[in-house]
């Protein structure tokens, strides 16, 4: 397990809808447990990449391989190695705190005497001991967030795939939240993190920007902050995406 | 397995804390089957009655006084002849018409034997298959009476003639009709529902990127359905059976053989309407106006379709419900075997296949 270790490879990816191109020839390498920030305007082509690195779509071209895995022909071992979380948080409101838990580790193949060990380390990180039969409906929407997100990392995957996690979400829970996603990077979960918030992207190891099914800049926030020239990573999009044509 | 069986107890677990699942699930049911019962079986109170007397004598003015002093029928009028039979019943507010065979008291006493007809608006066929039953039974009365410490006994002969609805089709027509309705709700209208709620709440997502495959996924948003709806199947029968007395005449293992079936393809439609449905909402309005509307109005449980224009017979013959309608009528009430039901059981296997092809299909274009 050293540094440079990749989990993530793309190579040369396409992804047409008939005569549209929604990923055109993408390329980038992520390593493990490093945040990656992957940003672009609505219709970039965010949405669609991530799909097939999750295994729900196939790509048209190129070479991608997941947690070491192949999308093509090895999707059950992607899907194993991998988390998600949608900025829908996902949870089932019907179901409480526990069961909800009990069902992703479920899901996983985690066997009882797993899911209720790490379930009570897990309530017991996020303070939740008191909410564990409470149903998910009536929990504050940061709760919500929080105990998403850690159900996603549940079943301890390679790389957590998070779209949006932060949507209509206060400023001093986004922080907190990214409290939770440094702890998990620091314990090797690779984090590809889709995000509208310029400051989150300030946040990441390495930002890569997509416009029109293209990526037009990756690295550092510092780098590309100083490649282009400006002050934040706000005036850095803007300055890309200005020239897009697909913007919904 | 264990992964599967943690899905089930989820699925389980929405359907009971959800009172509106709950309700739809057993309360509609019972509901349904005690309205309709109970519709078929009220009393009848003043049912305007005219009567054709060609005999005129003491006997015929006996019976009428007896019929109209039970309280159950009122005479509105005194028709001249039988071609007024026709015009009365349209006009709606007469239901009976009761004709007396001309010499009544005549034939009594030189054949032994009199004559009296029944004829009855059977447009409600229900209703008219009540007054019926009245008529004879108060003509029954009668002729015991007039019988009394005689030798040869008198016969008063009532022979009934069902105007609009000869055959009285729909008068056990409710519960294999009730039965198809519940069980298309439940199973189409909620697992559709259901899986339209995880594409809603984005659970779906999570669903499909964990490493469950479709399938199982499938499978088990659909398993607890099919085992509710079977146990609905069986009590809608058990209180036909035990609360209005409706037969089962052919085999039970059949009837349930039937139902299962029917109940796989009720499931495989609320798989595709949940494929082609965004959010519950939409699945609910489909289900309503796809399923539920024509299954109670074109399936023949309330209309027969006897009576509907050709192209609402033609159109029919797409609606699955009509079919397993005329699968449980056969075995229930005329208690036939498979071999008079096979062309039906065919239609609702290849109907099934055809909704789980379309469904496969649409999913795969969904993921490429």
């Amino acid at each position: 397990m050293n540094e440079k270790e990749k989990v993530i490879r793309v190579k040369n990816m396409y992804k047409k809808f008939g005569d549209f191109t929604a990923n055109n020839d993408l390329s980038f390498e992520v390593s493990k447990g490093e945040i990656f920030g992957f940003l672009g305007a609505n219709g970039a082509g965010k949405t669609t990449a991530i799909k097939i690195l999750c295994g729900l779509s196939f790509p048209t071209s190129g070479e991608i391989k997941v947690a070491g895995f192949d999308v093509y022909t090895e999707r059950e071992s992607v899907k194993r190695n991998i988390g998600y979380m949608s900025q829908k948080f996902s949870l089932y409101e019907d179901l409480t705190v526990f069961e909800n838990i009990r069902f992703y580790g479920g899901i996983y193949g985690l066997s009882k005497a797993e899911i209720n060990s790490k379930a009570d380390e897990l309530l017991d990180k996020l303070d939740l001991q008191h909410a564990r039969n409470k149903m998910i409906s009536a929990l504050p929407l940061g709760w919500k967030q929080k105990l998403a997100f850690s159900v996603a990392i549940f079943h301890n995957p390679e790389i957590v795939f998070l779209d949006e996690p932060t949507g209509g979400v206060d400023p001093v829970t986004r922080r907190q939240f990214w409290d939770l996603i440094y702890d998990a990077s620091r314990a090797g979960i690779t984090v590809f993190v889709t995000t509208h918030y310029m400051d989150e992207a300030e946040y990441c190891d390495r930002v890569s920007i997509m416009v029109d099914g293209k990526i037009e800049a990756l690295d550092t926030p510092e780098k590309l902050k100083k490649q282009f020239n400006v002050d934040d990573m706000d005036q850095v999009f803007l300055s890309l995406a200005r020239h897009a044509t697909n913007i919904e | 397995m264990n992964r599967f069986i943690g899905f089930l107890k989820k699925e389980f677990y929405h359907i009971f804390r959800d009172k509106r699942s709950m309700l739809i699930l057993f309360g509609m049911p019972i509901v349904q089957i005690l309205l309709f019962g109970y519709v078929i079986n009220t009393d009848l109170k003043d049912v305007q009655m005219a009567v054709l007397d060609h005999s005129k004598d003491e006997y015929s003015a006996e019976i009428i006084n007896k019929i109209t002093s039970s309280g159950y029928f009122k005479l509105t009028e005194n028709l001249e002849s039988l071609e007024e039979a026709d015009a009365v019943f349209r006009k709606g507010n007469v239901k009976v018409i009761l004709v007396i065979e001309p010499d009544l008291g005549k034939n009594l006493i030189k054949n032994t034997a009199g004559n009296i007809q029944i004829l009855t608006d059977a447009s409600d066929p229900n209703t008219a298959n009540l007054e019926v039953n009245y008529l004879q039974g108060i003509l029954q009365n009668y002729n015991l009476e007039i019988n009394r410490g005689k030798q040869t006994p008198l016969s008063i002969q009532a022979k009934s003639r069902m105007y609009f609805n000869a055959n009285l089709e729909s008068v056990f027509m409710f519960i294999p009709g009730i039965m198809a309705t519940i069980l298309m709700l439940v199973s189409a209208m909620m697992t559709s529902i259901s899986i339209a709620r995880e594409k809603e709440l984005g659970t779906m997502e999570i669903l499909l990127v964990s490493p469950l495959n479709p399938l199982q996924i499938i499978l088990g948003k659909v398993a607890p359905y099919l085992v509710l709806s079977f146990i609905n199947a069986l009590v809608i029968i058990g209180m036909g059976y035990f609360i209005f007395g409706v037969p089962v005449l052919g085999s039970f293992a059949l009837l349930m053989a039937e139902s299962v079936l029917f109940i796989f393809l009720a499931l495989s439609i609320g798989i595709f309407i949940s494929t082609v449905s965004k959010n519950q909402q939409v699945a609910m309005m489909l289900s309503m106006f796809a399923l539920m509307l024509p299954t109670i109005i074109l399936s023949g449980f309330i209309f027969p379709i006897r009576n509907m224009p050709i192209p609402l017979q033609v159109f029919s013959n797409i609606i699955p419900p009509k079919w397993f309608i005329i699968i449980l009528k056969n075995i229930m009430l005329k208690g036939v075997g498979i071999e008079y039901i096979w062309k039906e059981t065919l239609i609702l296997i290849a109907m099934t296949f055809g909704f789980i092809g379309l469904s496969l299909k649409k999913f795969k274009t969904r993921l490429e």
